[in-house]
């Protein structure tokens, strides 16, 4: 297992390969459809966005709302596919990794590469695992989307696998 | 006749979420005990071990198995010697709903399919009823995630495609599906009735434990086999190729028209949440 601690320099990247097992500690930004498609429309219209996107770690999830005495609810990840359509636009423009599950189209494995970016496959279904991993959550954007709003996370020991690597190999 | 007061449903209903949406039924975590046995995939294997590890720190915990607490479906077998008073009963089932999802911290997941807002409560439910007899009321509460749900699909067969036809439609939807629905799947088809039968009955399957079999043995039989050749696409837990890509193929079937054969694939993850009681 790879300690891995964000942000991730183009070196440790570089030594990932599909199939290594990780465990991630630092900041990620949870963000789903709406959000996407948000982040989308505020980039074709050049307004900026509510985050810094260079080497920001987006994990495609939604968590369940924090009991009091926890940071966060339940938080595993969504399926990827349905976010493919946006990932290469953002991977274009600095984003240093996804996380998400299952299997993305080949125009973000290119995009992958082209950024020398990865893509980590959390395991879908873990949710109170990956919700006790995160020891802090705030919203910073587009509040009125709820659980599907992009939240900023700080996370501890996230165990995630690589997926796509950044020279276009695949666990899949 | 016997009277029930549709707040003993809203109580009732309030309890099995609650309990549904921390628990993976009995039947499913022996499935994926069994899985982590068996498997040799090695990422496989490290991943069904995170998730059983997983579903026992939900219940220790008291937190959701998966943030995706789905949408409530809720089945309700109605004995026709009933009297419902009280509220409406559909009020009832979404308060039951609504609260519990509030006072789990479960996440609400129910939007408007045009503006995606979200209602916020995670109402309304899915409720179907059915009129069967005797005097009792049988609830099953399923809350159904939506990586899976969004995999399964529905095939309008020529007669002539057969067993055969029923079969490679199950598993043309579960190699569809790949990595995406969070396999291990439990696959839930329906068989015969009509357009809208057939996908009800595919839903329903999904309520029967893991590792049962129909009582028809032409149909268990089909079940066997679909079973057995989604396991040989060596798909695996989450994708990363093994020997468990399904827990169980459960089939339910209905009488259908001459000219058709429908088939409802529904597919779960191996997240499986469902609770029964009868009133």
């Amino acid at each position: 297992m790879k300690k891995l601690t964000l942000p991730l320099s183009k070196d440790d990247v570089k030594n990932l390969r599909a199939g290594d097992s990780v465990s991630i500690s630092g900041v990620i930004l949870t963000a789903r459809d709406c959000a996407h498609k948000r982040l989308i429309t505020l980039i074709n219209e050049n307004r900026p966005l509510p985050f810094e996107i260079k080497n920001a770690v987006i994990y495609y999830a939604g968590p369940c709302p924090a009991k009091p005495d926890m940071a966060s609810g339940s938080c595993g990840p969504t399926t990827s596919a349905r976010m493919e359509s946006f990932a290469p636009t953002l991977l274009d423009l600095g984003l240093g990794a996804i996380i998400g599950k299952g299997e993305m189209n080949e125009e973000t494995r290119d995009a992958l590469k082209r950024n020398c970016a990865v893509y980590f496959a959390a395991i879908g279904g873990a949710g109170a695992l990956y919700g006790l991993s995160i020891k802090s959550s705030k919203c910073i954007a587009f509040d009125d989307l709820l659980s599907e709003a992009v939240y900023r996370l700080e996370v501890e020991d996230f165990p995630a696998i690589v997926a796509y690597d950044s020279f276009g190999g695949s666990i899949y | 006749m016997r009277k029930i007061n549709t707040s003993l449903i809203e109580e009732t209903i309030y309890r099995m979420a609650l309990k549904a949406g921390t628990n993976l039924t009995p039947s499913c975590l022996e499935a994926m005990n069994f899985a982590c046995e068996t498997e040799s995939g090695e990422a496989a294997r490290f991943a069904l071990e995170t998730l059983v590890d997983n579903a026992h720190v939900a219940i220790t915990e008291k937190l959701p198995v998966c943030q995706d607490t789905g949408l409530a479906v809720v089945l309700l077998e109605i004995g026709q010697e009933v009297y419902l008073e009280g509220q409406p009963l559909k009020d009832a089932v979404n308060s039951g709903v609504r609260r519990a999802y509030a006072d789990g911290y479960f996440r609400k997941s129910v939007c408007d399919p045009i503006t995606r807002k979200n209602t916020g409560d995670n109402t309304p439910a899915v409720v179907h009823t059915e009129i069967v007899a005797g005097d009792k009321i049988q609830i099953t509460f399923l809350p159904k995630g939506f990586g899976s749900e969004n995999m399964s699909r529905l095939f309008m067969l020529k007669p002539a495609q057969g067993v055969e036809g029923i079969i490679d439609a199950v598993v043309e939807t579960v190699r569809l599906a790949g990595s995406r629905p969070c396999p291990p799947v439990y696959v839930g088809v329906g068989i015969g009735g009509t357009f809208d039968v057939c996908a009800y009955l595919a839903k329903k399957a999904l309520t029967r434990e893991v590792g049962t079999s129909n009582p028809r043995e032409d149909i268990a039989d089909i079940e066997r086999d679909a079973l057995t050749k989604i396991n040989a696409l060596k798909i695996g837990c989450q994708g990363f190729h093994g020997d468990v890509t399904a827990l169980g193929v459960a089939c339910e079937w209905a009488p259908t028209h001459i000219a058709g054969l429908p088939v409802a694939v529904n597919v779960q993850c191996h997240c499986v949440r469902c609770e029964k009681e009868v009133l």
